[in-house]
């Protein structure tokens, strides 16, 4: 039992080195998954900003957690396409046939998920303190959002994971992520909720982007986050757990 | 108590093996064994099932009926002993196309936690003629440098049954003549082989043991020789050489077909 568990660990360590390479390997992955977010940043300051009334007196603070979970929806799409290629190849089988944890594999794309995200996060945050994003929270507050941030991306990460083992072509493994990526402009993301219309409003504050949106909001300028990060994790470990179960359901019948 | 001896002392002992995908049935009634150490062929001609037989051995399949063991280890029951013994080098080139030939072998060391990966992964290299190629990514190798790299990192680790499906397809004469070095080289220090081809002539080069399957069944089984022996003497007359493999394998399936 001691060793299966020491192998267990040796066997995540090994797939994260070698998804982690895939990515180091695959530079422009990041660069796509970052611009996109911050060509929306740029628009929606420099641009649409003047006419937007949030409140605020500095958009990007209001903008950036809208856009960090914008990057994070299309970063899990390349999980989904790295593990849809594993599969296809034979080198899913060869790792099938050897006495590994079973579900090392899953395993290492879900902690390359999260770094490789953790990146991209990065890389926007410094793109926004370069556009004016200032945030006056100590430690705690930061890694509160990091936490958030963290748990968003497994959650997503373990959808994609589902696309990824059941999608039959290229395009549906990396399809699934395009409504993940625009749920934030039905959201308070952008502009405030009060400002659309009933239906859509009734839409955009009961959906998890919103709330996620708001106690990263809240964190980041010093404000208690009240109800809304409760709502927010309830959601990601929700999300999370449904998809978990789909996705190992899917993983073992594969097998 | 005695059948689970002789069980033990085979390599692959397979009896009634049965497989169909939804209507399809593709296995029908598939028996055979394999002796330790031997290089045993499965012939086959496209679609006769070769893949699926391997896929089932290796426990990546589960059998719809019928039973199969791998040094007396059932795979359906007992996937994990099998899987303490076997290793595949599947239909097509199992490698990492992102990392270089020796990340891969590294990686596969480590994975089968051995003491040393980078020294497993050197020998390697020069064993198989990758020392050059090494650092280079996978991605840029030739058909044959793949093959091979495939191959060690099947090896590594010292599995006592190797499975080849197809090892040689696709590859030109010169490739090909080194795999069966390999394969050869393989038998000779112990492993058991389990190969299958559509190359008849890979099968008498290589193999112990030949097995023709054919509409779900084997149809044919036994030494070069003996299939030789099965050869219709009607045609003996007409030609003057041995008949090749490739004249007994048309002529048991035409006789398959005629009945
Ligand atoms: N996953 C699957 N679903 C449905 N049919 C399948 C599946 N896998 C294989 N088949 C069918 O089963 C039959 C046997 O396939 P298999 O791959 O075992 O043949 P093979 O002898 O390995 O052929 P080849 O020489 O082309 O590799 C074929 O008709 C194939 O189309
Ligand atoms: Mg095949």
């Amino acid at each position: 039992m001691e060793t299966t568990k020491k192998h267990f660990f040796i066997d995540i360590s090994v797939m994260l080195g070698r998804s982690m390479r895939h990515i180091i390997r695959s530079m422009d992955t990041i660069i796509t998954v970052t611009i996109t977010p911050i060509a929306m940043m740029l628009l929606f300051v420099y641009v649409f900003g003047g006419a937007i009334q949030t409140g605020a007196d500095n958009y990007v603070n209001y903008l950036l957690p809208g856009i960090l979970l914008m990057a994070i929806a299309s970063g899990i799409s390349y999980t989904a396409f790295r593990l849809f290629t594993d599969v296809q190849r034979g080198i899913f089988e060869r790792f099938q046939t050897m006495p590994i944890s079973r579900s090392a594999l899953l395993w290492g794309h879900v902690l390359t998920s999260l770094v490789s995200n953790a990146i991209s996060v990065v890389v926007i945050i410094l793109v926004a303190l370069l556009m004016g994003f200032r945030s006056s929270s100590g430690v705690l507050p930061w890694l509160a959002v990091a936490g958030i941030l963290a748990l968003f991306t497994l959650a997503l990460t373990w959808v994609a994971a589902i696309a990824g083992l059941s999608a039959k072509t290229v395009d549906g493994a990396s399809a699934f992520s395009y409504p993940l990526i625009f749920l934030p402009f039905i959201s308070s993301a952008f502009v405030p909720t009060e400002s659309m219309p009933t239906v859509v409003r009734v839409f955009a504050e009961n959906q998890p982007v919103t709330s996620i949106v708001e106690s990263i909001r809240a964190l980041l300028s010093g404000q208690q986050a009240g109800n809304d990060i409760w709502i927010a994790l309830a959601w990601c470990v929700g999300i999370m757990i449904v998809a978990y179960i789909f996705a190992m359901r899917i993983y073992k019948k594969r097998v | 108590m005695q059948t689970v001896q002789t069980a033990q002392a085979k390599s692959i002992l397979v009896k009634g093996l049965q497989k169909s995908y939804k209507q399809l049935q593709v296995l029908k009634d598939v028996n055979f064994e394999v002796e330790k150490g031997s290089i045993f062929a499965l012939l086959g001609s496209n679609g006769a099932g070769k893949t699926t037989v391997v896929k089932i051995l290796t426990t990546l399949l589960k059998p719809d009926g019928g039973t199969a063991a791998i040094n007396g280890f059932d795979v359906s029951s007992q996937p994990d002993h099998v899987r303490q013994r076997i290793s595949l080098t599947g239909q097509f080139a199992a490698v990492d196309e992102v990392l270089t030939g020796r990340e891969n072998l590294i990686m596969i060391a480590k994975l089968r936690y051995l003491q040393n990966p980078r020294q497993v992964a050197d020998n390697m290299l020069t064993r198989f003629g990758l020392t050059d190629a090494a650092d280079r990514r996978v991605s840029t190798y030739s058909g044959g440098m793949r093959r091979r790299l495939d191959i060690a990192l099947s090896i590594i680790g010292n599995p006592q049954i190797i499975f080849l499906d197809e090892p040689t397809t696709g590859l030109d004469p010169e490739a090909r003549i080194e795999v069966w070095k390999i394969v050869k080289e393989l038998a000779n220090g112990g492993t058991t082989v389990f190969l299958t081809t559509q190359y008849l002539e890979e099968a008498e080069q290589l193999a112990d043991r030949i097995a023709i399957l054919h509409e779900g069944r084997i149809i044919a089984n036994g030494t070069l020789q003996e299939l030789k022996l099965r050869f219709p003497a009607a045609k003996v007359e007409y030609v003057e050489k041995q008949p090749t493999l490739e004249e007994i394998f048309l002529a048991i399936i035409g006789k398959q077909e005629g009945k």
